[in-house]
């Protein structure tokens, strides 16, 4: 097959800090070098990478820097990477939004991009006449519009408001409008940045359907970024991770997630104590892999390490562990007693049987106590993930849909 | 990778674009978006108001009463003999063409910078289709000027058309050019320094001071004629109340030299805008 879309060194820098009175002296300077003298850009020699927590000394960043791939027609890529990892600026470049400091790309066929939605709706015109303005904004003639006109109404289902202005619709409307108009075009290339975010999960289910069925059915590429996994696997082939600016890795999307997550993990260590207790360590680990994760798939068990010091000695205490969610909210409560407290090193391993997690994020507060009064209290530590590992739900990923799987049986 | 065949590609992007490379092509194959947005600015211009289209109306209407009451009957200028309310309405309806097209093409990139930073389409179709928009609107103000000079015709003033007035179309599209040139420029040079926007918003109205909207050119002092005549717009609203009115100096050189003017501030404003637009989201 042929490639669609061929990128080749493409790097992108930005400049750092406030545009004013130094940067014209600053312009007139590079124009003079490069224009004039012929030699090589100044503000572009120090070559520093895009990572935003590490303070440079130049006041430019590389937000892309030598990246290089093919997609082939009618593959979905998928683009996975961290805030701030450049994948925003890659679809704008790859949209013709901005253009590349260095390199290129060369494309076959017409590319649309939807790295918002509902890019250039205006809010007193109605819905209507907003999908032409829209679909003409994304490079549709006006026939091609009216010959899909059904189409994008009957998958955006807002017949009923069709003459209304789109600044009353909810805003659930407004994004299946959006995506319905950009969903329904003709061009052979679809960007995707991280749309479906919004959108009630009956509607996200169904942009997944649809994209699969532009990129399978229809033979048309499509490039696609994501923080959710399980659309990335659901929906693409291939996918690389874009780490600060870079290419790090390409292959099949299920090999990449696994890979990513790895990278994702934080390092961390507890050093916590209150006299006579010092937690030292309190970490998550894969019970499959043996590793220490803080992302651990929703099917697989895990075990739970706890190692503290304690200057007391204690035969009758009990030791509480506190599973909490991302609000705050107690789940679960695990109690281990008696727990016999020596003086000295002590240690605790649990595992954890899973499939009973719904993915989301958690962590944990460990309660040391006797019969009486509470001994050591530490809250909110060694935060994890739970991911969708392909459950019954993963298209609902972003949607609260509760925080334990209950085993049962339909009778 | 190996070299093999030679791929054909429909779009090769790279960093730099050459000064005279226009994407022609690409505006001619987004000519129904312009369309779609001189429907969209017009339609949204009076939705939710009661008056609606009248709006076009009252804007010169109260204009030109304030001008007769201030410039006409207080300062007492002389309007080349022509009725008041005319004379001042002439002017007022070719200079607000060209300033309304000036002022909106001036703000085009930070007005749109948040859709220019979502999709690609040739950045030029919207200052096109504002000029061709603010088009419409002069048009109905021009039907107000031509329905006041007839109320004048009728009550037997000395106004009369001459065969100037054939020029009106090129009239029509040198203050198009001249707005959208000027426009194209000051909206390249303000996206990444902004000095130069806040020079518009008065500019502008000082710049109508320099021109003849509200005096006729032949009552300005002979050593002060040729400053007047230096802005361009002078000889194309001198020719316009010469071709309506028949007052006015109409001469070839001043028209001449509008016509220059114009039609070089239009290519310099294009080129520069299409230097510009294909980075400005990065530094707006």
């Amino acid at each position: 097959m042929a490639p669609a879309i061929k990128v080749e060194n493409l790097s992108k820098a930005y400049q750092l800090g406030q545009f004013g009175t130094n940067t014209i002296s600053g312009d007139v300077q590079r124009w003079w070098m490069t224009k004039i003298l012929k030699k090589e850009d100044p503000f572009l020699k120090i070559g520093e990478s895009n990572d935003r927590s590490v303070k440079g000394e130049s006041n430019i960043a590389w937000s892309l820097k030598d990246i290089n791939f093919e997609v082939q027609q009618g593959e979905a890529l998928g683009i996975i990477g961290q805030n701030g990892a450049g994948k925003s600026t890659l679809l704008k470049i790859l949209s013709r939004v901005t253009s590349p400091t260095q390199g290129g790309f060369k494309i076959k066929g017409r590319v649309a991009s939807l790295l918002e939605v509902g890019t250039g709706f205006h809010p007193e015109l109605s819905g209507k006449e907003n999908i032409f303005l829209n679909g003409a904004i994304l490079g549709m003639r006006k026939h091609e519009i009216k010959n899909r006109f059904d189409e994008i109404v009957d998958f955006a289902g807002v017949e009923r408001y069709l003459e209304t202005p789109v600044k009353r619709y909810s805003s659930g409307m407004y994004v299946r409008l959006a995506f319905a108009v950009a969903a329904h075009l003709d061009a052979e290339i679809l960007v995707v940045d991280e749309v479906l975010a919004v959108g009630d999960a009956e509607f996200q289910k169904k942009c997944i359907g649809k994209m699969n069925d532009i990129s399978k059915g229809q033979g048309r590429t499509i490039l696609f970024v994501s923080h959710n996994m399980g659309a990335i696997k659901a929906l693409c082939s291939k996918a690389f991770i874009l780490h600060k600016g870079k290419v790090n890795g390409l292959g099949a999307s299920n090999d990449i997630i696994a890979q990513y997550l790895k990278i994702n993990e934080t390092k961390y260590n507890y050093q916590h104590s209150n006299g006579k207790i010092n937690v030292k360590f309190f970490g998550i680990f894969n019970a499959e892999t043996k590793e220490k994760s803080n992302n651990i798939p929703h099917d697989v068990d895990f075990e739970i390490k706890i190692v503290f010091e304690s200057n007391i000695d204690n035969d009758n205490a009990i030791i509480a562990i506190l599973l909490k969610d991302s609000y705050g909210l107690k789940i679960s409560t695990i109690h281990i007693k008696p727990f016999h407290i020596q003086s000295g090193e002590n240690r605790i391993h649990i595992k954890i049987k899973g499939g009973y997690l719904v993915p989301n994020t958690f962590s944990w507060l460990l309660n040391i106590h006797d019969q009486y009064e509470s001994i050591f209290k530490i809250d909110n530590i060694a935060s994890f993930k739970i991911f969708d590992n392909g459950s019954d739900f993963y298209k609902w990923e972003r949607i609260d849909y509760g925080k334990v799987f209950l085993k049962h049986t339909v009778i | 990778m190996e070299i093999n065949k030679e791929e054909k590609w429909d779009l090769e992007v790279t960093p730099e674009r050459g000064l005279f490379e226009l994407p022609l092509k690409d505006i001619w194959h987004f000519r129904d978006l312009l369309v779609l947005m001189v429907r969209r600015d017009v339609v949204s211009f009076y939705k939710q108001t009661i008056l609606g289209p009248l709006w076009f109306f009252i804007q010169p209407v109260f204009t030109t009463l304030v001008f007769v009451f201030v410039f006409g009957n207080l300062a007492g200028l002389s309007t080349d003999g022509l009725p008041q309310g005319l004379f001042y309405l002439a002017g007022i309806t070719a200079w607000n063409y060209f300033a309304d097209c000036l002022i909106k093409t001036s703000t085009v990139f930070r007005d749109n910078a948040q859709l220019f930073g979502k999709v690609y389409f040739p950045r030029l179709v919207v200052p096109i289709s504002i000029v061709t928009g603010n088009l419409i609107r002069f048009g109905v103000q021009f039907l107000l000027f031509m329905g006041v000079w007839l109320y004048f015709y009728l009550q037997g003033s000395d106004i009369f058309l001459t065969w100037v007035a054939l020029l009106f179309p090129l009239l029509v599209v040198l203050m198009a050019f001249l707005g959208l040139g000027l426009g194209l420029m000051i909206t390249a040079m303000t996206t990444k320094y902004r000095d130069l926007a806040f020079l518009v918003t008065f500019g502008v109205q000082l710049l109508m001071y320099t021109t003849t909207v509200i005096y006729p050119l032949s009552t300005a002092p002979e050593k002060y004629r040729h400053i007047v005549a230096l802005n361009p717009m002078t000889g194309i609203i001198e020719t316009f109340r010469y071709a309506f009115l028949g007052e006015g100096m109409f001469s070839w050189s001043l028209l001449g030299y509008s016509t220059l003017v114009a039609l070089g501030s239009m290519i310099l404003g294009v080129l520069i805008f299409n230097k510009t637009e294909k980075n400005f989201i990065d530094t707006v």
